[in-house]
């Protein structure tokens, strides 16, 4: 669609713009004051120049938690992304099945992020959940309370179960947009399974794939409640992801220089990301 | 209601001040010669005037960051290389 | 029935307005369709086995609300002491301590209140925003799209101090306002990008005819080009009040007693009164009722929702 040059469609975009600038812009300038500055409460506030961004790009326990949050966005995008596809790939086109499908596989997105961590805590416990209790009974050792990778199972299934559907949906909403005349032609040529995925069906869910893969990134880059229901970032430190630390470090601790100064750090990173997302969806799209 | 709890200091304002001018003036250029002067450059995708901005300056904090992590506390250097770096942004991408 | 009949056929033409480019293809098959018929035939539709994997998946997915379902109505003996796959003496005591003690149940009034309120300011104020995205060029409008996009990206953690400074210095801790527009952060961009693609999909011939006809701007809106997009107005509802229903860490932050949502009591409550197993199942199993019956609603556009309008 071309569209028109009217630059008064500004007005129309106000009351978008202020509410967010209210609740974007102001938060983020007050980030970066505390970023350069030590506080200890009652608003009084010290010039500390660049030295929370030193003592946050020198220390450890930020880079863990990086590289923790790093090895969980690519573990649970790995499973869900393929899972996901495959699922919706033998899901029925058209029938009663249809609603019921949908219904079913869109609950778990609209459960509130600590039930869904509650029941996964409930779900595992070995004394009183179903999956502990059924692992047990089958000689498995796990608790994910004291076993760092049982901790990590968990926390991974847990996040399969929770966000999954959310690539079916999108990507059968992809499968259903195409023309059965595709595949009638493709049967015609005698295409096997494998070439109508890869050459039909594929190309034709670029683009919601992409928008999958941009949004479970993204919410699994920021991470916090679920994990944090059900193992408070432990054993030990296993489970801090880069949200649990933070909150930890500018509540819990209340370092609010150095929670500052990490804020701007994880911001900046998530903002570089999600414009290489952005870029490669929208030049992916105008491609076609 | 007060402002004190926003905590600003001189060299944040001067910060946020310089860039909202930026986006201001670049505002004034793209009112003045509207299109944003579409081009494929270096990466391989079409950018604009605000594009390249966006880049410079997401590109110069990471460069500061880098800066700060890997060499030292004074920060003259890093914004000048941020200047090179903003200069080949404009001129490449 | 006559809304259904009214729904098949806006389907219909909006899969007509979108079938310019599929229209070749679609001819030269259709010629061919009887021999296609036979080839169809012959190699079988698909194997007969194609509900194992959703049925497997569903299973997978209400096992673990299931057992929270079992355990809502156990009484903390038969949880803690024997171990059954369904309750020996159900029990309605653990529903009944949430509908009786105004300290858990306002808790549901609070978060439905700040939900619903979010959600009128988010689609409200994306409305015009969108029309403006899908029909005009205008000064910064790719990157004011992107920069909208961005606060969608954000992590709730970066914003949550601040903003307990922010709301405080305004007065609006422990408001449901508070809460809604805090929301607005993330919802709002949503709304924005999720209408933009439904509005894309309503070709501009028909403003501009509706211009011709002596239609007024706000008339146009409200009387013709609502209705058109009003599957996308419901599935931009639907995703801000899912979005504002799971929320919990900057819903905690904000709120003290008033307006706390039922997501925090659910954390506080137990753990103060000693791990009350059944009454923490009762209340989880109330907070997916909500969602439960909104996905109903708009189950017919979820798919092309969670698409955000864009396929």
């Amino acid at each position: 669609m071309t569209k028109t040059w009217n630059n008064r469609a500004w007005f129309m975009v106000l009351p978008v713009l202020l509410l967010v600038a209210f609740s974007a812009v102001i938060p983020l300038m007050t980030v970066v004051n505390y970023s350069v500055q030590d506080t200890f409460g009652n608003n009084v506030f010290f010039w500390a120049g660049t030295e929370w961004y030193q003592d946050v790009l020198s220390s450890d326990r930020f880079w863990n938690a990086m590289g923790r949050n790093l090895a969980f966005s690519a573990i649970i995008l790995a499973i869900e992304i393929p899972l996901g596809i495959f699922i919706a790939l033998n899901m029925p086109r058209k029938g009663w099945g249809v609603p019921i499908c949908l219904v079913l596989m869109a609950l778990p997105l609209l459960i509130p992020w600590n039930v869904v961590g509650t029941i996964w805590q409930v779900f595992g416990r070995i004394d009183i959940g179903l999956l502990g209790r059924t692992l047990a009974a089958m000689g498995i050792d796990y608790n994910y309370v004291n076993d760092p990778f049982d901790a990590w199972v968990t926390v991974i299934v847990m996040d399969v179960w929770h966000w999954t559907s959310l690539v079916v949906l999108l990507s059968y909403a992809g499968l259903v947009s195409i023309p059965d005349a595709y595949y009638q032609a493709a049967r015609i040529d005698g295409a096997s399974r494998w070439a109508i995925f890869r050459y039909i069906q594929l190309p034709k869910m670029n683009r919601v794939l992409l928008i999958a893969v941009l949004l479970r990134f993204m919410d699994s880059f920021m991470i916090y409640t679920e994990p944090f229901v059900v193992t408070g970032g432990g054993p030990g430190n296993t489970t801090t992801f880069l949200s649990i630390d933070l909150v930890k470090l500018a509540i819990g601790e209340f370092n609010l220089g150095e929670a500052a100064a990490m804020s701007i750090i994880y911001f900046l990173i998530i903002l570089l990301l999600s414009w290489v997302f952005y870029t490669v969806m929208t030049n992916a799209g105008s491609e076609k | 209601m007060s402002l004190s709890w926003m905590a600003w200091t001189w060299p944040t304002a001067i910060f946020f001040i310089v860039i909202f001018m930026l986006l201001a003036s670049m505002a004034v250029w793209e009112y003045a010669r509207p299109g944003g002067h579409p081009r494929v450059g270096i990466l391989r995708f079409e950018t604009t005037r605000g594009d390249r901005l966006f880049v410079s300056l997401l590109g110069s904090a990471f460069i500061t960051l880098a800066w700060l992590g890997l060499i030292g506390s004074s920060l003259w250097w890093a914004l000048a290389l941020s200047v090179v770096y903003a200069v080949g942004v404009f001129r490449y991408v | 029935m006559a809304s259904t009949r009214q729904g098949a056929a806006n389907e219909r033409d909006r899969t007509l307005m979108r079938g310019e480019t599929d229209t070749t293809t679609v001819g030269s098959a259709s010629a061919k369709s009887a021999e296609v018929a036979r080839v169809m035939r012959r190699r079988g539709e698909q194997s007969r086995f194609w509900w194992l994997v959703p049925t497997l998946y569903i299973v997978f997915l209400l096992l673990p609300i299931y057992w929270l379902v079992n355990m809502s109505f156990k009484t903390n003996q038969e949880i803690l002491g024997t171990f059954s796959l369904w309750p020996q003496n159900p029990t309605l005591r653990n529903y009944a301590v949430i509908f009786t003690d105004p300290s858990w149940y306002k808790g549901y009034i609070n978060s439905i209140i700040y939900v619903v309120m979010n959600t009128v300011i988010s689609v409200a104020a994306a409305l015009p925003a969108a029309y403006a995205f899908s029909r005009y060029r205008f000064l910064g409008d790719k990157h004011l799209f992107f920069w909208l996009l961005t606060n969608r990206m954000a992590p709730p953690a970066v914003f949550a101090l601040p903003f307990f400074q922010l709301y405080s210095a305004f007065g609006l801790i422990d408001t449901h306002i508070a809460v809604a527009l805090a929301h607005c952060l993330f919802n709002v961009p949503l709304a924005v990008w999720i209408l933009e693609g439904f509005m894309s999909g309503v070709p501009k011939e028909i403003d501009e005819t509706a211009y011709i006809d002596g239609y007024s701007f706000p008339r146009f809106f409200v009387k013709i080009f609502m209705p058109l997009i009003a599957s996308g107005i419901g599935v931009a509802a639907f995703f801000c009040f899912m979005f504002s229903w799971v929320e919990l860490l900057i819903a905690r932050t904000l709120t003290t007693t008033d307006a706390k949502p039922i997501a925090a009591i659910m954390t506080r409550t137990v753990s103060a009164s000693g791990l009350d197993w059944g009454v923490l199942a009762a209340a989880g199993v109330l907070t997916i009722i909500p969602g439960a019956l909104v996905i109903y609603f708009v189950r017919n556009y979820i798919a092309k929702g969670f698409a955000l309008g864009r396929v």
